[in-house]
């Protein structure tokens, strides 16, 4: 049950041209901005969008010509897509009876499916009596009681307030776990991606511009976009052994050193700030102006102008201390040994 | 609430039910027992809701598929043939009949080939009546329900179809079942439209009483001699059409 | 649906605004008088069988009396004789039978009793050529033939039904149909073998169909009489009208579209 698809869509002022694998029993998150063409190579998959070019081949079957009931391909819909009219039960039967199975034995299917998710004394209720998270586990219910080769989830959890989604996702994880094809989850939530997913794809303006397992990304992200996500500060330049030259002048020194085109990342905390340019200072130090101050977790995110553009955690004391506020000035540092180079 | 409302509402109110006065002013009470006996009112009423209904179950049949087309799907001239199923509700409806002759009549276009192959005829029968208020009333069905599809979300047909649905199961599954109340409403109306019809059955099939004289036509020849006779034939049409009707709305309409 | 909204709102915004216009023929022809000293307008209310020959008759009465302006609305003899009854403003009536007439007459609303100035009597209408060879009433009989007959309720269909009395033949239609214009397009159209009509329409018609004569009908003959009506605007003009119609020149006319004269 292995995905590999390479999925063409072009509209006017859009195209999708990513390839996507996924080995059976593996989790892939296709993260990336809104925009970006996830739900476009959702959609694609499943056959609810068609294919410009490029195959969709499930267990070396192409299914790109076939329409979406015959490819086997599950799908878990943003706001679910329940069938309104239909129980808790008769949604998550839908799928068996639609493979013909006979009625008694697609509910029996389905109770199970529904028991499964923890929902065994809710078969008799409409999508509208459900919550939130309950119709998020019938959806997925139904989706997987249609046995699919390959699951696709769209923002599987956006739907559901911050409390719901904490314990939605970890039984989401669990379900990911036990199910034995492959699956494919959309999501713009990087929370999300990193928990429940084995392998990250991220896409941006429809091109995939970094894949990897969530701890490569974490400390190696290779866009703004990536680096925002996981929050680094993120630098493009050329390094000369440990100094790397940035296109607007300024130069990083970087500890472990390197040649040719790379990247530099460091994570706001790393970055400490000055009223005065610091004595026997660290190696990068520049002066900088404050231009936003805002709360971030138990700090303060900081961001600065200046010959380089970052962003700072500082503790509130320090804030308080140091009078930051828009247009303010200081001096930045970052050690050597915080600043990390990789190949571009 | 506000006057400029109320006022042109109480008197589109009043506009629409005072004929129905004038109708229940001007009526024979004295003689109106002997009167509903006539054996011919019986006859006519039985033939315009059996023909009512078979032109309504008719334009079921043809006219939901119809309105999914429209709805659903993408082709060259949608535009233009939607605005060809309208035709029937522009047309004056005794041209409606003519046209219908001309195509179904004896030497119409298909009419011909119908009779020599299957002994097939429609003017003069009830069946041509069926088919003459079904071609008028079908319009009303048709864009009722379309107006309906629009409004469900097709999403749904797509949630049905990645969980095995064919479209056809989709459709009689998840979609029929979501736009029921608009297919009711429409199949209310088409109902109404197909007891009230005059024009084009009177052209199309005729008038015989017992085979194609419904009610709408027995109170056109009533007019020409009896005044009296015609206002009691369109109380008992008003009484029962608008019975049926608020039964109906009770069940199915109302939300 | 809106649009069609729109549509159905500009076609009736059209048809008010051609009642108005209608309605402006009422300014009278000030200053100038005639010959015969009638003038202004003349609103005649005809039996629909009469539309050619009145059409033509109302242009010669014009032309001898050029102030004057008439005005035809041609229907259905008792849908007429209803509008008189109901109060609508007319100078003449011509009804296709007595019985409707008689219905304004005793209502009170004609000055005095109608005058019959034609008679009209009952043919078969068969489709062009006579391909089924019909010669007689009794050959409406045959099995297959489909006829079609106007209702009892109007004129046609009771002079109908005298003739087919008289003759002694039962004749089983397919339809009673409203009026005699609708039997005749049945004919038109092929959809029935011949129909019973009235000579003046069947000879309206000699382009699609043959009237065949039959001595029968001479025992269901239809009168068609002529009143003015006691509420007309234009008095002296109806009176006119009425009497030019019965004069030689109108006869010749209706004679013409296949009436008899009285």
């Amino acid at each position: 049950m292995s995905l590999d698809a390479h999925l063409v869509v072009t509209h006017p002022g859009f195209s999708l041209d990513v390839e996507l694998t996924a080995a059976p029993g593996e989790v892939v998150a296709l993260l990336g901005p809104n925009g970006a063409g996830k739900t476009t190579a959702l959609r694609s998959l499943a056959g609810l969008a068609a294919l410009d070019d490029g195959h969709v081949t499930l267990d070396g079957v192409r299914l790109d010509d076939e329409p979406p009931e015959n490819r086997r391909i599950g799908v878990v819909f943003q706001d679910y897509l329940l069938f309104p009219h239909l129980t808790a039960l008769d949604n998550v039967a839908f799928g068996p009876r639609c493979r013909r199975v006979p009625r008694r034995q697609a509910r029996d299917t389905a109770r199970e499916w529904l028991e499964r998710v923890g929902l065994a004394e809710h078969v008799r209720k409409k999508p509208r009596q459900l919550s939130g998270g309950q119709a998020q586990r019938v959806a997925l219910a139904r989706a997987l009681a249609a046995e699919p080769k390959l699951l696709l989830l769209d923002e599987p959890l956006a739907a559901l307030d911050a409390r719901t989604r904490l314990d939605t996702r970890s039984a989401l994880r669990g379900h990911l776990t036990s199910f034995p094809g492959a699956t494919v989850l959309v999501t713009h939530d990087p929370l999300d991606a990193l928990m429940l997913a084995d392998r990250l794809v991220i896409i941006e303006d429809g091109r995939i511009v970094q894949s990897g397992d969530a701890a490569t990304i974490t400390a190696q992200p290779r866009t703004d976009y990536v680096a925002r996500l996981v929050g680094l500060n993120l630098y493009r330049g050329r390094a000369d052994g440990t100094t790397v030259l940035l296109p607007d002048g300024f130069s990083l020194i970087t500890a472990v050193p390197q040649e040719g085109a790379v990247f530099v990342a460091f994570p706001p905390s790393a970055v400490s700030l000055f009223a005065a340019r610091p004595e026997g200072s660290p190696r990068n130090t520049w002066p900088a102006t404050v231009t936003s101050v805002a709360r971030h977790g138990d700090a303060l995110r900081i961001e600065l102008t200046g010959p380089l553009a970052v962003a700072a955690d500082v503790t509130p004391a320090a804030a308080v201390q140091l009078e930051l506020e828009p247009g303010r000035e200081v001096w930045a540092t970052v050690k050597a040994t915080e600043a990390t180079a990789y190949p571009a | 609430m506000p006057p400029a409302l109320a006022i042109p509402a109480i008197a589109g109110l009043v506009f629409l039910v005072l004929p129905l006065f004038g109708l229940l002013w001007r009526a024979p009470w004295s003689t109106l027992p002997e009167r509903l006996t006539e054996p011919g009112i019986l006859a006519a009423l039985r033939l315009s809701l059996l023909t009512a209904t078979l032109a309504t179950a008719v334009s079921l049949v043809l006219g939901v598929p119809l309105a999914w087309l429209l709805a659903r799907t993408e082709f060259p001239g949608r535009r233009f043939v939607r605005a060809l199923v309208t035709v029937p509700l522009v047309l004056p409806p005794v041209v409606g009949g003519v046209a219908l002759l001309l195509v179904f009549g004896r030497r119409g276009l298909l009419g011909g080939w119908l009779d020599a192959t299957f002994g097939v005829s429609l003017p003069f029968t009830t069946a041509g009546v069926v088919a003459a208020e079904a071609f008028v009333a079908m319009p009303f069905l048709v864009i009722s329900v379309e107006g309906a599809l629009r409004g469900a979300d097709a999403r749904y047909e797509e949630a049905a179809s990645t969980l095995g649905a064919t479209r056809w199961t989709a459709f009689r599954r998840v979609t029929l079942p979501l736009i029921a109340p608009g297919v009711a409403a429409g199949a209310v109306l088409c109902w109404a439209r197909a007891l009230g019809e005059f024009g084009a059955t009177i052209t199309f099939a005729g008038n015989f009483p017992g085979r194609t004289q419904t009610m709408p036509l027995a109170v056109y020849l009533a007019l020409e001699q009896d005044l009296d006779a015609a206002i009691v034939l369109s109380l008992v049409l008003l009484v029962v059409s608008i019975g049926i009707l608020a039964a109906l709305r009770d069940k199915w309409v109302a939300p | 649906m809106k649009k069609i909204l729109t549509a159905v709102a500009m076609v009736a915004a059209l048809a008010i605004s051609g009642c108005g216009d209608s309605s402006d023929t009422s300014t009278p022809a000030a200053g100038a008088s005639s010959a015969s000293g009638v003038s202004g307008n003349l609103t005649v209310l005809a039996a629909a069988s009469l539309t050619e020959s009145f059409n033509k008759i109302g242009k010669d009465f014009e032309t001898a009396n050029p102030n004057v302006k008439v005005t035809f609305s041609y229907g259905g003899s008792s849908g007429l004789a209803q509008q008189i009854t109901s109060g609508a403003p007319a100078d003449v009536f011509a009804s296709a039978s007595p019985a409707t007439m008689k219905t304004v007459t005793d209502a009170g609303d004609a000055n005095g009793e109608a005058t019959v100035f034609v008679k009209n009597q009952l043919v078969v209408a068969v489709t062009k050529g006579n391909p089924k060879g019909i010669r007689t009433l009794a050959d409406l009989t045959e099995p297959g033939l489909k006829v079609a007959l106007c209702a009892e309720q109007v004129p046609c269909g009771a002079a109908a039904r005298k003739a087919l009395a008289a003759a002694n033949v039962k004749v089983t239609p397919v339809t009673l149909e409203q009026d005699v214009k609708a039997a005749l397009s049945k004919v038109k159209l092929g959809e029935v073998d011949a129909a019973l009509v009235y000579r003046t329409d069947a000879k309206a018609a000699t382009a699609d169909v043959d009237g065949i004569e039959f001595p029968e009908s001479s025992g269901a003959i239809n009168d068609y009489p002529i009143v003015t009506l006691k509420s007309a605007p234009n008095p002296s003009a109806a009176a006119a009208f009425v009497a030019y119609v019965q004069s030689g020149p109108a006869l010749d006319v209706l004679v013409e579209a296949g009436f008899q004269k009285p």
